[in-house]
């Protein structure tokens, strides 16, 4: 590995970031209605418990075949599957994206990696959204409490929640990775 | 509210209680009043990434217009401010152009006052003007916006709090483990020492990574003042190969 360069600091996403980084389709990884889709959704809550309404949550996935995608078209999509997407919360600190459940990527746990960004929020968070039934040693390796943190619930409906502590009893379990302060 | 000198006071003392060097803000900077509630209290839990953590979304031509890059063509008349270019490269932690890469920007306008419904403070809102823009990186990761200076602004953390002028900026890498959002100020600003977000940072040297420097080569007769600024992600972890099979 060669030398490493100091890294650029993160800052707050702020209060303002609506007109700029939601855009129409965002969230629709997948048309609504496409065979095999399903929503992924939750509620944002600060350590009170209270509802955040200005957080911002991207997902990144792989396909159902456990393929990471590199297609671009993201922000205009025309029916290529890209594996991302973006959500802002809503007033009652709701999110959701329609998606496709993905597989695991060789051979690992089917995740959504996820990043969480809001107001009050100094820098992005990572954490990661497991499917149900999914484990792999990362997540055998945490206190269980921890652990259900990071697990997809599916709902009567067959939805998908994940739901996203940033603070208390409840805190979700946010990663880092090597090289990474954070 | 509390008052600014208290806020002062508040970041000396969290500046004093951080050991040097870190190269990125405290999550719990409780000068920053809104912050207090909304940053874990637990460490980060060290992962190894993998699969798709390793691959960041891809973005195209068909993603982005050229015309996104320019601020201030969007909306049929000339904006009110300083007209300014703004360039710099987006590299990775070990020095290599982040290439055809997404650079999004957000800003208020010219008098402080962003587009957005819920900024209300009493500054003009520029019809010519959203402060909202997009690139791709050029092969050398090059991004370049023209836009306006933004002026700083009042809010509500204490009072008479003003933030110093910035440009807000969303960044990708090669993997989506380098995800960057940060804010990007301008040289010698006189409200650095007061701002509780720019000083969450606690190491100066960290700091003055985020400040642009004027250019003036990249200053253009009677058109539009220059500035550089440029962005250094975090380290990637894909093996060279694995690197090689995409590029």
């Amino acid at each position: 590995m060669s030398e490493t360069l100091a890294p650029t600091p993160g800052q707050t996403i702020g209060p303002f970031f609506h007109d700029a980084l939601p855009y129409d389709g965002g969230a629709f990884l997948v048309p609504a209605g496409t065979a095999g889709a399903v929503r992924l959704h939750g509620t944002v809550y600060d350590g009170s418990g209270a509802p955040v309404p200005d957080a911002l949550l991207e997902v990144r996935q792989a396909d159902p075949s456990g393929a990471a995608p590199r297609a671009e078209g993201s922000l205009r999509r025309d029916g290529r599957f890209t594996g991302w997407g973006r959500a802002a919360t809503d007033a009652s600190g709701r999110y959701a994206f329609t998606t496709v459940e993905p597989a695991g990527v060789d051979g690992g746990a089917a995740f959504f990696s996820v990043v969480v960004l809001a107001r009050g929020l100094l820098d992005r968070l990572f954490t990661r959204a497991y499917l149900p039934g999914q484990s792999d040693a990362f997540l055998a390796g945490l206190p269980a409490a921890e652990a259900q943190t990071l697990r997809v619930v599916r709902e009567d409906d067959g939805s998908l929640r994940f739901d996203v502590h940033l603070q208390g009893d409840r805190e979700t379990v946010f990663l880092r990775y090597p090289r990474h302060e954070r | 509210m509390d008052s600014q000198a208290r806020i002062t006071a508040e970041i000396a003392e969290a500046h004093a209680a951080t050991p040097p060097g870190g190269a990125q803000p405290r999550i719990d900077f409780l000068p920053y009043r809104s912050s207090a509630l909304r940053h874990p209290t637990k460490d980060l839990r060290h992962a190894d990434p993998e699969g798709i953590e390793l691959v960041a979304p891809v973005f195209g031509h068909s993603d982005v217009d050229p015309v996104e890059a320019d601020l201030t063509i969007q909306h049929g008349g000339e904006p009110i401010g300083e007209r300014m270019l703004l360039t710099g490269r987006v590299l990775d932690g070990d020095g290599r152009p982040v290439r055809h890469q997404l650079v999004e920007i957000w800003q208020a306008n010219a008098g402080g006052r962003y587009i957005h419904k819920r900024d209300q403070h009493p500054a003009p809102i520029d019809p010519s003007f959203t402060g909202v823009g997009r690139c791709l990186t050029d092969g050398d990761g090059v991004y370049r916006f023209t836009t306006i200076k933004p002026g700083p602004y009042p809010w509500r953390n204490h009072l008479n709090a003003w933030r110093p002028a910035h440009i807000h900026f969303s960044l990708f890498g090669t993997e989506f483990t380098q995800r960057l959002v940060t804010q990007m100020y301008f040289p010698g600003d006189p409200l650095f020492a007061l701002d509780p977000i720019y000083q969450s940072i606690t190491d100066q040297a960290a700091r003055d990574r985020l400040v642009a420097t004027y250019d003036h080569d990249l200053t253009t007769h009677e058109w539009a003042t220059g500035y550089r600024w440029d962005i250094v992600l975090t380290g990637t972890h894909a093996t060279p190969l694995e690197r090689d099979d995409h590029e």
